[in-house]
């Protein structure tokens, strides 16, 4: 008999009161929204003024209903490694990154096509991480591109499903299209999902142009997932309370499910967010605050209770290297995060408040992710007697690691962690690496063990045509990390 | 602002009335135009207790006193604002705080403006900035706390709200002649954006005479530099450091510059 550990911010009553007051908040003062969804918010019975839509409560509900209970997304061979429903837990590495920790000198640079690449491929060989996502903005990639570019290279390295996101209306189609092909064709993508897109509000209460034909096109395109990213900033954005800050997440996911049900009703959407304080001193928003992560696990508690699939945005640190601050805050949003049952859990490998991504932290966030996942495996009385049968064996001399239950039960009862984590093992040369140079180490392992495997070479044409095509405006030659300028000028293939 | 520091403040404001109706009751004994070290006090008070009914109080009381409105302003409202700036600095102040404050200060100069225009007098003014928050991005309170606190030390600041395009910028601070273009991004996707606001005001060829500064959360000093802008701020009151700097690069840079 399995017991389970779970931990939760709010009762009952104040979770209704929650979404009574978010269920008002929709309807007065309302939600701004974009003119691209003005008639259909219209046609469904919303009064839409000066660009303001004013949802009814019973009808918020009615499409509250309609939103699948959960999904699943697929890997490449087809098979549902991420289920997005009850108390299943996984995690992605953080997203949309602009700069990278340097793995040499450890200062942020710049992040390049070279280091998403690399954090792909130690994704991929992490099974901590059951989806991938397009952790960085290349910055070696025209701007105007660079959104579907980090789709592609996720695409190429990897089997796994992914979290991703358009940067604008327009690129959507972009992104949908790299996915489609990698499928082999919309038909096969719509039974086997890959992705998730990540769609935001603006706080507050406000769904933008961007936002909204965001949630209106996934919807019709019928192929991956929406998931709403409300990011309120408590005291700033959003309400100074805790509990304020969530019915207006409330609010924000609950309209921008009313947009996407009316859109295409049935759809997947999923109940996310990256909330956070406002630091009132800094005017910052750590993610690594305890409050931010009480945020977090506060508006899951409330998707949860509506009965739909979740997503958070924690595992990440304020810090600005990899020290004990940053990961201190990473491991307690972790644990948080995994007790709390959440869905999906963005974050892993950034620190400094989002703004830079580490593959060495990501190595180290791999393991705090991996003691919260034996954590939330909770206790099993695996044996009839729990202790008196194996004492009956040993007597007052307690000699436990001779009994073939301590042989057979072990590695259930106990999580064996990497090298990262210093248990005493002596290193070959007798050294005592610090933990940067143990991440840097297993960095290095995992990527000399990582095996690409392709796609069917017609797929891998095809997806290299379509690239160089939608590539060829932004002036970018070759396509950075899979064609090289030089074989593209000798193969005549731009 | 708490209901104690508005009661402390109406107390003060009550201190400082009661000595001026003591004065009527004497016949006016303090010659017009005269204002005792206890007003400017409960001026300077007002800003840092962020009240801004008593500052709004005291503005009124010092016009119908005959007070100079910049001898308002300079010795008690602006000495406010200093020491708010310096306890923001020292940790003691917050976010909160220094917005009441800044609310205080706009409430008092609401009424010393219009006076000193009366006057034909105008305060020294430190620089003209274009402010916004970059294409893309609906982030406004950085911005707003920036252009608070600049227009509170001296600034004439034009504020062109959020999502603002780069030609945008280039056009405002041509037609102000601006000294200073100040871009916010709160976000990691439109932070690139800036790098636009600085290549159209390149375009427009006003690079020479306007200053560029950036902030936002995820800016850094680096990528200031990146980007080719002139100063990176990481909160409300180093940008009005950086303005100041700025301003005095202008002056020398002018001042070398042959004729």
């Amino acid at each position: 008999m399995r017991i389970r550990p779970k931990f939760q911010l709010l009762d009952k009553p104040l979770l209704e009161r929650i979404l009574d007051e978010a269920f008002q908040l929709i309807e007065d003062p309302g939600v701004r929204v974009a003119p691209y969804v003005f008639e259909l918010l219209r046609g469904a019975g919303i009064t839409v003024e000066g660009g303001v839509a004013h949802i009814p409560e019973a009808l918020a509900h009615r499409l509250l209903d309609l939103v699948p209970r959960g999904f699943c997304l697929y890997d490449r061979s087809g098979k549902p490694t991420v289920r997005y429903a009850g108390d299943d837990v996984h995690f992605d590495p953080g997203s949309s990154c602009l700069n990278i920790l340097d793995p040499e000198t450890q200062q942020p640079r710049p992040a390049l096509s070279s280091d998403l690449v690399k954090m792909v491929q130690v994704a991929e060989m992490l099974p901590h991480f059951a989806a991938q996502s397009t952790a960085m903005v290349c910055n070696d990639v025209p701007q105007e591109i660079s959104d579907w570019y980090r789709l592609l290279l996720v695409l190429w390295y990897s089997e796994k499903p992914v979290v991703t996101g358009a940067f604008s209306a327009s690129s959507l189609h972009t992104l949908l299209e790299l996915l489609a092909i990698e499928s082999g064709g919309r038909e096969a993508l719509r039974e086997h999902p890959r992705a998730v897109f990540d769609v935001c509000p603006s706080p507050p209460l406000n769904w933008s142009e961007f936002g909204s034909q965001n949630l209106v096109d996934l919807a019709r395109a019928g192929v991956p997932a929406a998931e709403i990213v409300s990011m309120p900033l408590a005291g700033a954005t959003a309400p100074v309370t805790l509990v304020g800050s969530i019915v207006q997440h409330a609010a924000e996911c609950i309209s921008g499910i009313v947009i996407h049900q009316l859109a295409l009703p049935g759809s997947p959407i999923v109940w996310g967010g990256a909330p956070a304080i406002f630091d009132m001193r800094t005017g910052k928003t750590p993610m690594g605050a305890i409050e931010t992560a009480m945020l977090d696990v506060g508006c899951a508690e409330v998707g949860k209770f509506l009965g739909l699939p979740t997503h958070a945005y924690m595992v990440a640190g304020d810090g600005r290297v990899i020290d004990a601050q940053v990961e201190m805050e990473s491991g307690m949003s972790t644990v948080l995060g995994a007790l709390a049952g959440i869905n999906m859990i963005s974050g892993a490998g950034m620190l400094d408040f989002l703004a830079c991504h580490s593959v060495e932290k990501l190595v180290i966030d791999a393991e705090a992710i991996a003691s919260a996942q034996r954590l939330i495996e909770g206790v099993d009385a695996r044996t009839d007697s729990l202790a008196v049968a194996m004492f009956a064996q040993t007597g007052l001399q307690g000699d436990f690691l001779k009994l073939k239950e301590t042989r057979a039960l072990f590695r259930k009862e106990q999580h064996f962690p990497s090298a990262i984590i210093d248990r005493g093992l002596a290193s070959m040369d007798g050294s005592s690496p610090d933990i940067l140079q143990r991440a840097r180490q297993r960095v290095e392992e995992l990527l000399s063990a990582y095996e690409r495997h392709p796609l069917p070479p017609n797929r891998e044409e095809e997806l290299i045509a379509f690239a160089q095509r939608e590539a060829k405006d932004s002036g970018l030659e070759g396509l950075p990390e899979i064609l090289r300028p030089e074989y593209v000028h000798e193969t005549g293939l731009i | 602002m708490s209901a104690r520091r508005e009661w402390k403040c109406a107390i003060r404001h009550c201190f400082v009335i009661s000595i001026t109706d003591w004065r009527h009751a004497l016949g006016s004994a303090w010659p017009r135009g005269f204002m005792p070290d206890a007003t400017f006090s409960a001026m300077r008070q007002s800003i840092i207790d962020g009240a801004p009914d008593t500052a709004s109080g005291l503005a009124q009381q010092a016009v119908s006193s005959g007070i100079a409105p910049i001898d308002a302003i300079n010795e008690g409202f602006v000495l406010g604002m200093h020491d708010v700036g310096d306890q923001f600095a020292r940790g003691q102040m917050y976010l909160p705080d220094m917005m009441a404050s800044a609310e205080a200060m706009r409430a008092a100069m609401a009424v010393l403006d219009p006076e000193l225009k009366k006057l034909g007098t105008e305060r020294p003014m430190a620089g003209v900035v274009v402010l916004g928050t970059t294409k893309g991005d609906i982030h406004e309170i950085g911005k707003i706390l920036v252009g608070t606190l600049l227009t509170a030390h001296g600034f004439r600041v034009h504020d062109l709200g959020v999502d603002v395009a780069g030609k945008k910028f280039a056009a405002k601070a041509q037609e102000l002649q601006a000294d200073i273009v100040g871009v916010s991004a709160l976000l990691t996707t439109t932070m690139r954006n800036q790098k636009s606001v600085v290549e159209a005001i390149e375009k427009a060829g006003l690079r020479p005479q306007v200053k560029i500064m950036v902030g936002g959360a995820p800016v850094t000093r680096r990528w200031a530099e990146e980007i080719g802008a002139d100063g990176y701020a990481k909160d409300a009151m180093s940008a009005v450091d950086l303005a100041r700097q700025l301003m005095e690069q202008k002056t020398r840079a002018a001042v070398a510059e042959p004729v």
